[in-house]
Order: structure tokens, then sequence, then C-alpha cells
């Protein structure tokens, strides 16, 4: 069955080794932080100049002067760092995150990323992905295998404008993990009772099969919806 | 040396039409809202803001907008919630907007600052933001030319200052405003409380007097802060 979207954030919380330096995106990504396995620790970076961004205040107890990019309201964890936008994106451009876990409208094989503007939205807006996009020493994508309307995300060619060209080092999906290896995709888990041909049947673009793909491990609960059959 | 004038509104008064301005500030943190108020007040036209964000009704900004006042806005993210005028006014052909990636447009401003021609990033190459810009392959890999970003004005906003201007900032408030006060000809920063000088810590001083004009004391009412952030 396909993940939920905790299942994915679950599953990516438990590839990222213990010392990461960590800027997640809006939406699924930011899901991460709640499946960090204890023992672990893993500082999260915020555009607006946070490295150790904890979770959302709690109500009442909010500080009117520090929010994440999001604009939650949260905390800092212990350990945490405060600076300004220009240290903030030297960190980001000059390579000095571990990972970056962005949402994706496409992703191409040879890793390319579009996530920042759909053809046709009337106004653009770009904020700090291109930067994390091409800054973060592995970009790993979080998102959901095809579109609500069922077509493929992971394509061929990018079709929507192109926030980095070859950047993204792997994809987390609700069916499987893929890792983009010398220009090329391969299949590296699926999601349980998630068969090779369901996710070969919803990919847009051709994948490097090996001749066992594991499944991933996974809690039951986090494990999905039934998938309708393509 | 002393810097400080009396209102919001005293501080912006001599701002013409036409002119650019830079506004500091990220989500609500280290918008300086008093100032922007004032400016809003003037009834001016022709305004160039340079602000990472779309402006909304709490900041004042898109009130700014949707007044007409802005010509241009220079932006990374102006399609947050609540950047209801700016979308409106774009959509009608009334403002210019440059879309600048978020990294790029606090180095752009750096690099104002700093007295440098420009710099070549790699952000944003192979993308549509960089058509039409220099192109340049360093050490096999390739980066698009960027150049410097300066404004007329700049309003930003600290936690404290002393009297002469020396500024020391809180929490998030930090993000554009330590950069904005050194890259603009005019620069007005709006803070909670003055004090005198000698009784900040040297080490604490993030933004050193010289690089700010005018200081006005907003003393900020901490208990509304507190319930509006209850109700988001």
């Amino acid at each position: 069955m396909p993940l939920t979207r905790e299942g994915i954030a679950y599953r990516i919380a438990h590839d990222l080794p213990d010392g990461s330096f960590v800027n997640l995106g809006f939406g699924m990504p930011s899901l991460v932080t709640h499946f960090l396995p204890l023992g672990k620790t893993v500082l999260i970076h915020s555009e607006n100049g946070i490295l150790g961004a904890g979770p959302k205040a709690p109500p009442g107890q909010e500080d009117p002067d520090l929010v994440n990019a999001n604009g939650d309201f949260v905390t800092l964890v212990p350990g945490a760092s405060l600076f300004d936008h220009a240290l903030s994106f030297t960190i980001v451009r000059g390579g000095h995150l571990t990972h970056a876990v962005l949402g994706a409208l496409q992703v191409s094989r040879r890793g390319d990323l579009a996530n920042w503007r759909i053809p046709g939205a009337r106004v653009p807006g770009v904020g700090g992905a291109m930067d994390i996009a091409v800054g973060a020493q592995r970009v790993w994508v979080a998102m959901t295998h095809t579109t609500d309307h069922g077509e493929p995300k992971i394509v061929e060619e990018c079709t929507y404008p192109l926030t980095a060209p070859r950047c993204v080092q792997r994809i987390y999906t609700d069916l499987a993990v893929l890792s983009v290896v010398g220009g090329e995709l391969l299949l590296e888990e699926v999601a349980p009772g998630v068969t090779v041909q369901d996710v070969t049947a919803r990919t847009g673009a051709s994948l490097t099969i090996p001749s066992r793909v594991p499944t991933m491990d996974i809690p039951a609960e986090l494990a999905g919806i039934q998938l309708v059959t393509v | 040396m002393d810097r400080v004038v009396a209102s919001c509104d005293e501080a912006v008064a001599d701002i013409p039409n036409g002119a650019s301005i830079m506004i500091g500030g990220f989500g609500p943190p280290g918008v300086p809202v008093n100032l922007v108020r004032a400016l809003r007040q003037r009834g001016l036209h022709d305004l160039v803001l340079i602000y990472c964000g779309g402006g909304t009704e709490e900041d004042g900004i898109g009130g700014l907008i949707a007044d007409g006042a802005v010509r241009k806005l220079i932006t990374s993210f102006p399609v947050h919630p609540g950047a209801h005028a700016v979308r409106e006014r774009y959509l009608q052909g009334e403002i210019e907007l440059e879309v600048v990636p978020q990294g790029t447009f606090v180095e752009r401003i750096r690099a104002a600052g700093a007295g440098l021609g420009g710099f070549y990033s790699p952000t944003g190459v192979g993308t549509e933001l960089a058509a039409g810009k220099e192109v340049r392959l360093i050490d096999g890999r390739a980066f698009v030319l960027e150049l410097p970003l300066s404004a007329d004005y700049a309003l930003i906003k600290a936690f404290r200052a002393d009297q002469w201007g020396n500024l020391v900032y809180r929490r998030t408030m930090r993000n554009f405003n330590p950069i904005m006060a050194t890259a603009a000809r005019m620069v007005i920063a709006e803070v909670d409380e003055v004090v005198p000088v000698g009784s900040l810590s040297p080490e604490e001083i993030e933004t050193p007097c010289l690089f700010v004009d005018r200081v006005v004391e907003v003393p900020r009412d901490w208990f509304r802060h507190a319930a509006s952030a209850e109700r988001r």
C-alpha cells in the first residue's frame, strides 16, 4: 500500500545521519522533524536565520520575534544559533548544509528539479528554493509519486520551469525510494505491498531496476491506503 | 552624533515621490511597521520598494501597495498568504515585479553595502531567472553575474539602539535589517527602546552607528503581540 505523508517523512527521518544540518521545505518535508529518532542530533536550518529550530511554540508562549521560514512561531533547541539572512544564505549556497529535503512538482531522470512555479501561475515568487537546490550537499525530494490526477511526477524531462538542473540525489515517494546515479534512476526500495510494476506504471522515466528490490521497513500505522489499479 | 528623532512621521518626512526604499523584515519579525505606517500617511507615489515578501495588511506594506504608492517591487516571495494587494495590482498591470532568489536578493544588497560591483552566483543557472544574464565558467562550474542593489532609503527594525544609532537585534528580527543598514543612503531604524551611549555591550552591537542616520523609539506593547500571536 502507498505510504501516508507521515510514512514518507518517517522513511526520510531514518536516513538522516546523526550530526546532520538540514533545511526542510514547506509541507510534507516539514513533517520529518516528528520522526527523528531519539539519540540522533539533527539541527534544522531556517532561511530567516536559525540553526537549531525547534517545534512550534505552545499556544500563549509564542515569541513575537521568533518565526521560521514558514511563518510559524517556533522554539529553539539547546545549542541553537541566530544570524542574519546574508549568513543564512552563506550556509545555504556555500555548501554547508548536509541535506535539504524539498517538495517537488517534477523531478527528471537526471535529477533536474522543478518546484517553484507551475506554468501559468499568474504571480511569480521563488523564495529560497533555487539557492537551496544548488547549495545543499544532498538534495532529497519528498513527494507523492503522481499528481492528484494520477500523472507521473518523475519524468524524462521536466515540463515545468526548473528550480535547478541536476541537483536531486534521492526521491522519497509514497511508492518507492529512488536514487539518481550517473544520470540514471535507480529503484532502491518499494513501499510495503507495492510491486515494482506498480512503480514503473506510475513513473514517466526509465528506471534501473536491480534483480531484488527491498521493501521499506515502515511501521504498519504509517503505511497507507489501497492502491488504485492503473 | 545624536540620531534620535521624535516620531516616525518626522523620520520619514523627507522621503520624496519616486524614492527607492528598502524595508527589512521576514514574517512579522523585523518589519518596521510604525515607519511603514508613517510612510503610508505621506500619500507618495512611484515608489520602488525592496522587500523580501509581498506585504500584508498587518505589516502595512500591503496597504502601501493597495494605495497605489508603489511603482515597482523588488522581492523574492510575494505569493505568501495575505499578499492580496500585490497580487491584485500585478494582475491589473499596475505594479512591476522583479523576483529574485532569496539568497541572491540579500547578497545583492550586501554587495552594494560592501562596495562591490556584483558577484557570480550558482543560483538560478539553467533557469528562467538567469535569462539574459552573463554566465561564466569558474573552475568548470557555471555562475551567473548578479549586480548590486542599493536604495535611497532603508527602513529597518532593531530591538535596542543607543543615541548614536548602534543597534542590537533579538531572535529572528535580524533577517535583512543589518544588511540593508549598509546599502542605503539614508538609514532609518525603528527600535523598541533607546538607551544611553555606553550601555550596550560592544560585543552585542551588530550594526555599528556609522550605518544609521535616524533612530525612532516606538515602545512595544508586548501584551498586544502575545495576544495576536495567540489568535494565529
